[in-house]
């Protein structure tokens, strides 16, 4: 039986997908809201440190599960399938609220800078480094409306190098923990502007949940107490309760349907009993983070589209980036740790822009979690792995260890890219996404400049044996991941158009990280929902 | 393209055979090791993994791995998220317990502790892809929640001072 027209289909529930349909909700029309994944309650989640988002060990307790694998090419050509819970995947989420619902939620708006790379910092050799095709204050409205309607804690008064904002965030930041304590002094005394990270994060009751309990164990999980907000517990319950959305779980899409006009007629998905069903709609609207995004895009073909969905000029899948996460850590002399959640409070920006020599940069802030088996990962190279000695370093240390990191906005590059697989399809016998690629040398460079500054920084509040993590030059995306559907004006070197349209399709929109032109140095996900915010505005606009 | 399967690269061949016929696998050498004190670890192979254990996170002032449970831990994870890993184990402890009997003329398990470091330095220099996901899989049991069947009465937890069980959140926020 042919399931009933509607007037959106959303493919995704993640940042992106639950603002839009909530939205488009509210706006009236009725849609469709696809999501692979399930919900995942905090009792599913069980706090579990080898289960979870960020420590997948034992699983990816987020989704999606081992039947969905990917095939990644290493830098020599190795090809390997990899399940959702092994390092390599780049995994963000499969679940409602995507990676909201797990997310460490730092809520950073971009800076000025970050929408006019190319102008500011000149072409950069083999990169297709560009310009936005719109700009902070196009988007600073929405900015604000997500910082409102999700919830955002936080205090940037004492950031400088900020962008403007019209309105103050609606919520006090959360008390200092321990290391912020540490932190703050040490960073005033080199001359930095340490300043309260904005959290999606409840600091104080808001919009009818708690405020935060202070659990450490907070990043990767699920909230037990519904103090952090993503989507999962703000706009999707909001948009069903208008009663013109239907949120629809375990429906894997398939493709984009096309009219051999080359217009989207629905999306085909298989449903939760793994049946084929064909859900029509007058607008599709593709949500599924950067890597799915384009891989559902490329398997959307047509007569018009013989290579994908909006990808006339190979541009579908191409600069891939994450970020880079360069950091410092080290020794202090006594108890620098105080299990009080939810970990990262401080941060700077000083380093965001104006580094000698460099395009670009990275905000840096304290760390988040400290998982025990985490922990054994991160000692010092210099130590033996395993035997007496590195048990006592573990645990004379794991008090004691002061951490800085921050994620290094990348250059983007056109060779790391996402391609569907010609052989390995997943359980649904849809093509996988294929992944391959690196880290542009000058991405590599920046790293080790930010690495640095994060080492001036624990040195200062009285570190030693101080640790230098540099990233490999390996290929970035995980939950981070962006710029697959790139924005642009002219559809020979982007995939949408400013207004988050698929470039010669007018009614197949892209809003979630793809369409990041560059991934700024802050974690993403507030500008994420901030361009789906815009993108509902300009779909409302023309479909209503 | 590499043969060996750790939990980071596991090539795309073994990956499609693991996915179609995992089951049937998993189900078939499990019941010819029925009858014994683990899911699927014979008491052999639990002896060497054990003797291995013991030096991968020694006891001291506070209980290691084998007091810990890991081998508990490992046996389990291999009649479930590490099913996969079955055979790598039964033919890595095997291959081990091949290689110091060559060497040493004695198991794993009767060597004294100084020979058994020896032996496993050698692996780690060796770059032994088995050895490197013993230790991981040794420091997951060790470190991880007890839930999975190792870190017994949270020792290890309580060595870091980790609040066990771990109830979180008892700060009270002091916003005005």
């Amino acid at each position: 039986m042919a399931l009933k027209h509607v007037k959106a289909v959303v493919v995704g529930s993640g940042a992106g997908g639950g603002i839009v349909a909530k939205e488009l909700a509210e706006a009236g029309l009725s849609v469709v809201l696809l999501e692979r994944g399930h919900w995942v309650t905090p009792a599913e989640c069980g706090k579990d440190d080898l289960r979870n988002q960020r420590t997948s060990v034992l699983g990816a307790s987020f989704g999606p599960d081992d039947r969905s694998p990917r095939v990644v090419v290493d830098a020599d050509g190795t090809e390997r399938v990899i399940r959702p819970s092994q390092g390599g995947y780049h995994n963000n989420a499969g679940c409602v609220g995507g990676g909201t619902a797990s997310y460490g939620a730092m809520a950073w708006r971009f800076m000025e800078q970050d929408f006019r790379l190319r102008s500011i910092y000149g072409a950069v050799k083999d990169s297709t480094l560009e310009d936005w095709p719109i700009t902070y204050d196009d988007l600073e409205p929405h900015y604000e409306k997500a910082e409102w309607e999700l919830g955002v804690s936080g205090d940037d008064t004492n950031n400088p190098f900020k962008a403007p904002r019209k309105k103050p965030l609606p919520m006090p930041p959360l008390p200092p923990n321990r290391d912020y304590e540490i932190m703050l002094p040490a960073a005033k005394r080199l001359g930095l502007h340490p300043f309260d990270i904005p959290m999606l994060r409840n600091s104080v009751p808001y919009a009818g949940r708690p405020q935060c309990m202070r659990c450490r164990w907070c990043v990767g999980f699920a909230c037990e107490v519904n103090a952090r907000n993503g989507t999962q517990n703000t706009v999707i319950p909001t948009a069903l309760a208008t009663g013109n959305c239907e949120l629809r779980t375990n429906c894997m899409a398939k493709e984009i349907l096309l009219t051999p006009q080359g217009r989207a007629r629905g999306v085909a998905y298989f449903d939760e009993k793994d049946r084929l069903q064909e859900q029509t709609a007058d607008i599709v609207i593709v949500c599924c983070a950067a890597i799915e995004s384009a891989r559902l895009l490329l398997n959307s073909r047509s007569k018009l589209f013989p290579d994908g969905l909006g990808n006339r000029y190979d541009w579908v899948g191409r600069n891939l980036q994450g970020h880079a996460y360069p950091g410092a850590q080290g020794v202090v002399p006594f108890d620098a740790y105080d299990d009080v959640g939810p970990g990262a409070g401080i941060a700077v920006c000083d380093y965001n822009h104006g580094n000698p020599g460099l395009v670009g940069g990275a905000m840096l802030a304290n760390e988040f979690i400290r998982l025990p088996y985490q922990f054994v990962q991160q000692v010092p190279r210099t130590m033996p792995r395993w035997g007496l000695e590195h048990k006592a370093y573990v645990r004379k240390n794991f008090r004691r260890t002061l951490s800085i990191k921050g994620p290094v906005q990348e250059i983007p590059v056109f060779e790391s890219r996402v391609q569907v697989d010609p052989k390995v399809k997943d359980y649904w016998g849809i093509p996988v996404a294929r992944l391959s690629g690196f880290k542009h040398p000058h991405t590599m460079e920046v790293s080790k400049f930010m690495a640095a500054r994060a080492e001036e920084w624990v040195k200062e509040a009285g570190a030693t044996d101080i640790t230098l993590s540099i990233p490999g030059a390996g290929l970035s995306g995980g939950q981070h991941q962006a710029g697959t559907c790139r924005m642009g004006n002219d559809p020979k070197t982007s995939v949408v158009d400013k207004y988050c349209r698929v470039h010669d399709v007018d009614n197949v929109y892209i809003a979630d990280g793809s369409l990041h032109v560059t991934n700024g140095g802050f974690n993403p996900v507030l500008t994420i929902m901030a361009l789906a915010y815009y993108a509902s505005a300009n779909i409302i606009r023309n479909w209503r | 393209m590499t043969t060996m399967s750790d939990d980071k690269s596991l090539p795309r061949r073994r990956f499609l055979a693991a996915a179609g016929v995992a089951a049937a696998t998993g189900a078939s050498v499990s019941c010819s090791r029925a009858g014994k004190a683990y899911r699927f670890l014979t008491d052999a192979e639990a002896a060497t993994l054990e003797a291995i254990c013991a030096e991968i996170i020694p006891a001291d002032e506070d209980p290691g791995a084998v007091e810990a449970g890991v081998v508990n831990f490992i046996d389990r994870q291999l009649v479930g998220h590490y099913q996969r890993l079955q055979q790598d184990y039964a033919e890595g402890l095997a291959r081990l317990e091949q290689s110091a009997n060559s060497k040493y003329g004695s198991n794993l398990a009767q060597l004294p502790s100084e020979r058994r470091i020896e032996f496993l330095k050698g692996l780690e220099k060796e770059r032994d892809p088995f050895f490197a996901m013993l230790v991981d899989h040794t420091m997951q049991g060790f470190y991880g929640s007890p839930r999975h069947g190792g870190n017994r009465n949270a020792v290890s937890w309580k060595m870091l001072g980790v609040p066990t069980p771990p109830v979180r959140g008892r700060r009270p926020v002091q916003n005005s």
